[in-house]
């Protein structure tokens, strides 16, 4: 039987705006499984997004949801998050949203361990102001505003997310809805700061400058780059070079922002 | 002496850290939550933590306080050689200087009353630490003004300053009040 | 107490539970009161990683149902401005505490100034509805701040609350109101099942209830131009009534929102407009004045915005000349122009970082009086000093 996704989606919104082929469409497939299977209500969730093509994301599914201006969505998830520690806040964001204007709220979050679970859609490139390069574009791209090519070496985001203090990092692709369901849920469920990395193709904006016109050619590019973090440590490193190392890269156990500043309000209460 | 009932101006300044502007605060609230009357407090700090002139305006009075910085200072403290040389100003023809002796050399005295007491020392070697000198001084410009009861003045530093200090500051909060009362003769 | 302390404890008398800020002179005080008490109340405090940081947390907080502050200063203000027009935008309610320092830039930050005033108004991009209360003395601080929240409540609105380095500062003897005088508002919630929910009525209301995240009214905020349901449109005829309803929210309730005071004006030959710390100045000159036989008055908004302008004509028309004394170099007296026509105006402006000293505006209003000041017709004069 396939999957009814309609309970989380605001129907009247269908068909989306995303490009034919986009990988968003199967991000938010993956979020509303992801939902459904930690029997997530729709009244119990946020979703938050940010500016860009993932910024349409909060437009769709049917909870409480917020669109932010760009980059700012950490800080009003935070914000939320506080207002209701009982409750799930999502935030999709883009690679340039979270990582170049909204970089700073990025790696505070991450550090503060607070319960939010960030998905970050990589698509590589600005995709809706044209197709600019973005903090994660691969050196050596091309884009409107590299037409000699990238100079800028890029970011890893799941590396950054670990070493601010992320509790949770992994790192999936839209070219498994399977797995990207997969590490949203132990995402939603880890207690903390969450980041998953989502690996998605703009075919339009990016890979029609970058020898990957079409999506499903692109999704296989995807695809064919991904490499489990199972079997890293039995591959030789130059089989890693560009590729998407894909899994649950980093899970500790730390102490989370909402239920500490509980704990603290009870002493200080008990204290005065 | 008699002093202005109506608005008396009185301006503490030193060297940052050396708490003249908490001194102010505890003597404008001596003169609010002790005496009922009006008072105002309006310090003035520089871009540092530490060192740095610094001053703060006390304005007390029997009426509602309008402009809360002291135009026409009616006593001036100075902990600091470069707080005199900053704030010095404004003085009234007849305002009473209370100046540390070891610390402000360099006095225009002008035909004003200029009273010398080593405040810093005292805090820091009679009474072990340099922190008791804005209690001193408190103490002191009590003496020689009268500005409010020295019982408010001491209420007001007891709320203010830790338990564990208490004993302390009341030590230098009197002895404060004694230098005062000497140097008046 | 300072007036940065009475600030935080009348926020927490307001219902205030939430606080998000940045450390940044000479509003701190503001944010280790809340650190301090909000644990006491349950509420929250956390010091965000910037400013943006800040303004966008209270926002977020408040959709989740809180009462929320934060506070800053020039640098501050500005980088919040973005996010500030989201709330207008969104219809957020929130209160920004402004404690002014001298600008433009890092500026002087330890002193005083009123240089903000007009960034307060137009300081985020797009027409946009804004209050601004700018209180004079720490009791009506008080009260202000208090009233800033209920303003923010009632009007879905964010409000901000001017203050300078002065007052901030500075303490005196504070008249703290008990609880059972405040008058609190809160948001007014949906009475209607959740799916006839318009977040954004433009048909029936003005100010449409406000469903707190969570509480089974789904609906999108979202910063781009939205229809009555939340969601965005282009349409022409929604945006232009989208907008217009939320300029009218401020616009059509203006006496609600407006609050000056006049003194001594019925009498008076001459006027003084100020407001803030320079209407401390301003109230001390005056006193010195009419002791000298002069009749003076003075006229004070308390809300900037929206400005009290026909009340500020009708107070002052009869006067010879009205002076405008502002710590900036000229920004209210342009709104002040906008009003009076058969007034003549002097700015008094000061820039320096210290107050203004009463003495300067009894010299000006004397040598205006004995004819040593020429005003050329209908304009303005602006005085130096």
């Amino acid at each position: 039987m396939s999957f009814n996704y309609e309970t989380y989606l605001r129907n009247d919104k269908m068909p989306t705006q995303w490009c034919s082929g986009c990988g968003l469409g199967n991000l938010m497939k993956a979020i509303i499984r992801a939902m459904t299977d930690c029997g997530i209500g729709n009244n119990d969730a946020s979703i938050i997004s940010g500016i860009g093509c993932s910024g349409r994301m909060s437009s769709y599914i049917d909870c409480n949801t917020l669109h932010t201006p760009h980059g700012r969505t950490l800080p009003y998830a935070t914000g939320l998050k506080l207002s209701r520690p009982d409750k799930h806040v999502i935030v999709v964001s883009g690679d340039g949203d979270s990582m170049a204007i909204g970089g700073n709220h990025f790696i505070h979050t991450c550090r503060r361990n607070i319960d939010i679970t960030l998905i970050v859609a990589n698509n590589f490139t600005y995709g809706l102001t044209g197709g600019q390069f973005s903090p994660t574009t691969p050196a050596n791209s091309w884009a409107p505003t590299a037409p000699y090519g990238t100079l800028e070496p890029q970011f890893d985001i799941c590396e950054m997310a670990q070493a601010s203090g992320a509790t949770f990092v992994a790192r999936s692709t839209v070219a498994n809805l399977k797995h990207l369901t997969e590490m949203i849920r132990l995402g939603l469920e880890h207690k903390g700061t969450s980041v998953v990395e989502v690996i998605s193709n703009c075919h339009v904006n990016f890979g029609r400058r970058n020898k990957h016109p079409e999506a499903p050619e692109m999704v296989n590019w995807i695809r064919q780059c991904c490499v489990d973090q199972d079997v890293i440590e039995v591959l030789p490193l130059e089989d890693l070079e560009g590729k998407f190392v894909v899994g649950v890269l980093s899970k500790k156990e730390r102490p989370e922002y909402t239920a500490q500043w509980a704990k603290f309000v009870e002493k200080v209460q008990h204290e005065h | 002496m008699s002093i202005r009932r109506d608005r008396y101006e009185i301006r503490f300044s030193g060297e940052g850290g050396q708490g003249v502007i908490l001194g102010g605060a505890i003597l404008a609230e001596a003169a609010i939550l002790h005496e009922g009357r009006f008072a105002v407090q309006s310090p003035q700090y520089g871009s540092r933590v530490r060192g740095g002139p610094t001053k703060v305006d006390v304005i007390i009075s029997d009426l509602p306080i309008l402009f809360p910085r002291a135009t026409k200072i009616d006593f001036f403290l100075a902990l600091a050689q470069m707080s005199y040389n900053k704030y010095a100003n404004g003085l009234a023809d007849d305002a009473v200087l209370l100046i540390d002796a070891n610390l402000v050399p360099n006095v225009n005295e002008n035909g004003r009353y200029v009273h010398r007491l080593p405040i810093v020392e005292i805090a820091k070697v009679e009474l072990g630490n340099e922190v008791l000198s804005s209690s001193v001084a408190l103490g002191a410009v009590i003496a020689l003004t009268g500005i409010v009861r020295p019982d408010a003045a001491w209420k007001a530093i007891e709320a203010r300053v830790p338990a564990k200090v208490k004993e302390l500051n009341r030590k230098a909060f009197e002895r404060g009040l004694k230098a005062g009362e000497s140097l008046k003769g | 107490m300072s007036g940065n302390a009475v600030i935080a404890e009348a926020a927490i008398a307001a219902g205030c539970r939430f606080y998000a800020g940045y450390p940044i002179t000479p509003s701190s005080e503001i944010a280790a009161v809340m650190a301090e008490e909000l644990p006491k109340v349950g509420g929250v405090f956390i010091q965000m990683e910037d400013e943006i940081a800040s303004m966008g947390a209270i926002i977020g907080a408040s959709l989740g149902g809180m009462k929320a502050l934060t506070a800053t200063s020039g640098p501050g203000f500005s980088l919040k401005q973005e996010n500030l027009g989201f709330a207008c935008m969104a219809e957020v309610p929130c209160v920004v505490v402004n404690v002014m320092r001298g600008g433009p830039s890092t500026g002087l930050p330890t002193l005083p100034a009123q240089g903000d005033v007009m960034q307060a108004r137009w300081g985020t991009h797009g027409d946009h509805p804004i209050i601004a209360l700018y209180p004079a003395d720490l009791t009506e601080m008080y009260w202000q701040t208090v009233r800033a929240f209920n303003l923010a409540e009632k009007y879905r609105t964010p409000v901000i609350l001017l203050s300078d380095e002065l007052l901030g500062h500075m303490s005196e003897r504070v008249e703290i109101p008990d609880a059972s005088e405040l008058t609190i508002i809160d948001r007014r919630k949906p009475d209607v099942a959740p799916d006839q929910y318009l977040p954004y009525d433009v048909k029936t209301e003005l100010v449409p209830p406000m469903a707190n995240f969570f509480e089974g009214y789904r609906y999108h905020v979202t910063g781009l131009t939205h229809d009555e349901t939340g969601f965005p449109t282009e349409d022409p005829d929604l945006a232009e009534a989208q907008l217009r309803r939320l300029m009218l929210k401020v616009s059509a309730n203006a006496d609600d929102i407006m609050e000056w005071e006049e003194d001594g004006l019925a009498d008076a030959e001459v006027a003084i407009f100020a407001y803030g710390a320079a209407a401390r100045s301003a109230r001390a000159a005056i006193a010195e004045l009419r002791a000298a036989g002069i009749k003076v008055g003075l006229f004070r908004p308390i809300t900037i915005w929206p400005f009290p302008e026909a009340a500020l004509v009708k107070a002052v028309s009869h006067a010879k000349a009205l002076f405008v004394v502002e710590m900036n170099m000229g920004q209210m007296i342009r709104e002040v122009e906008r009003g009076i026509r058969d007034v003549p105006i002097v700015g008094i402006h000061k820039v320096s970082g210290q107050p203004i000293d009463p003495e300067e505006i009894v010299l000006t209003v004397r040598e205006f009086l004995e004819g040593k000041v020429t005003l050329p017709q209908k304009a303005v004069y602006q005085m130096s000093v």
